[in-house]
């Protein structure tokens, strides 16, 4: 017996019931319908987060400059940060030169570390050692980043005292220098993962090309698979970067909360984030001028990080190399 | 056997003109614990374009990357026997390899051009290999020599991937003969390529065979005859047990000869079409 045709008219009448083709239900027909629907709603959830973030942040930071009275170029440029003073004082510069301090330290640590273990583990790990090592190093990303906290104040700052003091150098309990050092530990993870990814992925005809003309593995890893995954390494960068200016609890613990410029990195600072969670966890009573300081400060921040990836993509866009 | 390959090119005395450029000897290549290819002996003449054929799996490209020892790169190919490129050996652990490629340069299936200009794909290798003469000159005489510098002056500074598949691979093509090799392995270079540009890269092939040797892997029966001096027939000997295929050489000879008078009745029903 012949297929039956489907019916393409809904006014056909339904077809019999022992038809073998009838068996697929008109409810994919809504479900053609609601999926999109559905799926886009589940997208717009990040755009509206987003928003609603921006959206909190500047309406708390009006009332701020509202209620303390201070100008936003007295706010971002203002080299004394003393809320308790009379009159309080609101001069981020303290807090922008800790986290710039903090995430630079960390950044010259981290690139460099992250950039080459991945460069091993694409070109040069033989497989049984990738095997071990990746999943390693992808176990340290997910160490809560209060036990970075615990390591700067009980290993890494004992360890400088212990090395610097000898030689006449005064380390605080707190120094911005065990913070670079363990949020640098802390992002090789996210820098040579994600690294590795990108250069694992440059395709294997480009390599063979640069073999075939007489290249050696170092000619082949820095010259051809590097430049050609470039894009996603200066991501990871990025990211890395930004992870480290948003870097809180670790920061607490190892560079404590002294808002101060200063060059030497033995001593206490404190960044945007940590001031934060000073306010956050200290007296100061709702609606004060203090209190709303904290959403000033972050939204400098949000506008750090959002500026850092618009000059990175700007960038990118210019200088990458791109494969097939 | 000696160190191979330690003085450079330019000193290496020039090799007597009858002499085979590549020989291989009882090679055997294995793939972890299969056999890829089995006792493969083979002299590829100088100054001549050999055609390696044969259907899927009979070992072509294996063979033509024991060449260049393309094949260290896979982690578990082993080679046994030997190999000799103008009489010295460069099978064995002690040859450079590096400097082996350089000499014995390799077209690949599809174009990998590197995403670099044009200008850069060609002095990419030079300058890696020391290359200390005058680079635009280079440039300009190795696309020349591939036949697309015309299409391309005007846009040498472009990326090599702004071209079309055709002009890719004879930039693949230029930026081999940018290093001065003496021996040029193709494996199937214009499997990914239309008529036109396959019949340019043939042209081109014919026009190189004076001052290089070229051996070329093809699907293509037809490019084997219109290209080739010699056609060497290669057929997957299938293992009657564990269905494992093994390549074996079954028949070299001069291209006339072997497409019109097959001597094994393997090759000819390979080239009749009853197998592949």
């Amino acid at each position: 017996m012949p297929a039956p045709p489907t019916t393409l008219n809904p006014t056909d009448p339904p077809p019999p019931a022992d038809d073998p083709w009838g068996g697929q239900s008109r409810a994919s027909a809504v479900a053609e319908v609601v999926a999109p629907v559905l799926l886009a709603l589940c997208g717009l959830v990040t755009v509206l987060t987003t928003l609603g973030i921006l959206l909190v942040l500047t309406v708390q930071s009006v009332q701020f400059f509202l209620k303390a009275q201070v100008g936003v170029g007295d706010f971002l440029l203002g080299a004394v940060l003393k809320p308790e003073a009379s009159p309080p004082k609101f001069g981020i510069l303290p807090l922008a030169w800790g986290t710039f301090l903090v995430a630079f330290g960390a950044s010259c640590i981290a690139l460099p570390i992250g950039l080459m273990s991945a460069i091993y583990l694409s070109e040069y790990a033989p497989r049984a050692v990738r095997a071990v090592l990746k999943p390693a190093l992808e176990l340290l990303a997910g160490v809560p980043t209060i036990v970075y906290g615990y390591l700067a104040l009980l290993l890494v700052t004992p360890v400088l005292k212990a090395v610097l003091e000898p030689l006449g150098f005064r380390v605080d309990q707190f120094n911005a220098l065990s913070a670079c050092i363990v949020v640098g530990v802390m992002i090789v993870p996210l820098v040579s993962s994600l690294s590795e990814d990108v250069l694992s992925a440059v395709p294997l005809g480009l390599r063979e090309a640069a073999y075939g003309l007489g290249a050696t593995k170092f000619e082949v890893s820095t010259r051809v698979v590097l430049p050609a995954g470039l894009s996603g390494v200066a991501a990871s960068f990025i990211l890395a970067v930004s992870r480290a200016v948003g870097e809180t609890m670790a920061v607490v613990l190892a560079a404590g909360t002294m808002p101060q410029i200063t060059a030497n990195p033995l001593t206490s600072v404190e960044t945007m984030t940590t001031y934060i969670v000073q306010v956050v966890g200290g007296e100061a009573s709702y609606g004060s001028a203090k209190y709303l300081s904290l959403f000033a400060v972050g939204l400098a921040l949000f506008a750090i990080t959002l500026t850092l990836n618009i000059l990175s993509n700007l960038v990118l866009r210019r200088y990458r190399e791109v494969y097939q | 056997m000696s160190a191979t390959l330690a003085t450079p090119p330019a000193a290496t005395p020039a090799a007597a003109p009858d002499e085979p450029a590549l020989q291989a000897r009882g090679l055997r290549v294995w793939y972890g614990q299969s056999l890829a290819l089995k006792d493969i002996d083979l002299d590829i003449p100088r100054h001549r374009i050999t055609a390696l054929i044969g259907p899927s799996g009979c070992g072509k490209s294996t063979l033509l990357r024991c060449f260049n020892r393309m094949n260290d790169l896979i982690a578990d190919a082993r080679m046994e026997g030997d190999v000799r490129f103008d009489g010295e050996s460069i099978a064995g652990p002690k040859v450079d390899a590096v400097s082996l490629r350089r000499r014995i340069g390799m077209v690949f299936q599809k174009p990998n051009p590197f995403p670099k200009s044009i200008y850069n794909n060609i002095a990419w290798g030079a300058r890696i290999n020391g290359y200390r003469g005058d680079m635009d000159e280079l440039v300009e005489r190795s696309l020349r020599r591939a036949a697309l510098w015309d299409e391309v002056k005007d846009k040498i500074h472009r990326s090599g991937l702004d071209l079309s598949g055709g002009q890719q691979q004879r930039l693949c093509i230029a930026r081999t003969l940018a290093v001065e090799p003496e021996v040029i392995l193709m494996d199937e270079p214009c499997s990914a390529l239309d008529p036109i540009s396959t019949a340019r890269v043939e042209d081109l092939m014919d026009d190189l065979k004076d001052d290089y040797t070229i051996v070329i892997v093809t699907h293509n029966m037809q490019q084997a005859r219109r290209v080739s001096n010699m056609t060497a027939c290669l057929m997957p000997d299938v293992d009657a047990v564990g269905g494992h295929r093994t390549g074996v050489l079954v028949e070299f000879s001069p291209t006339d000869l072997l497409f019109t008078n097959p001597k094994d009745p393997r090759t000819e029903a390979y080239i009749t079409g009853r197998i592949g």
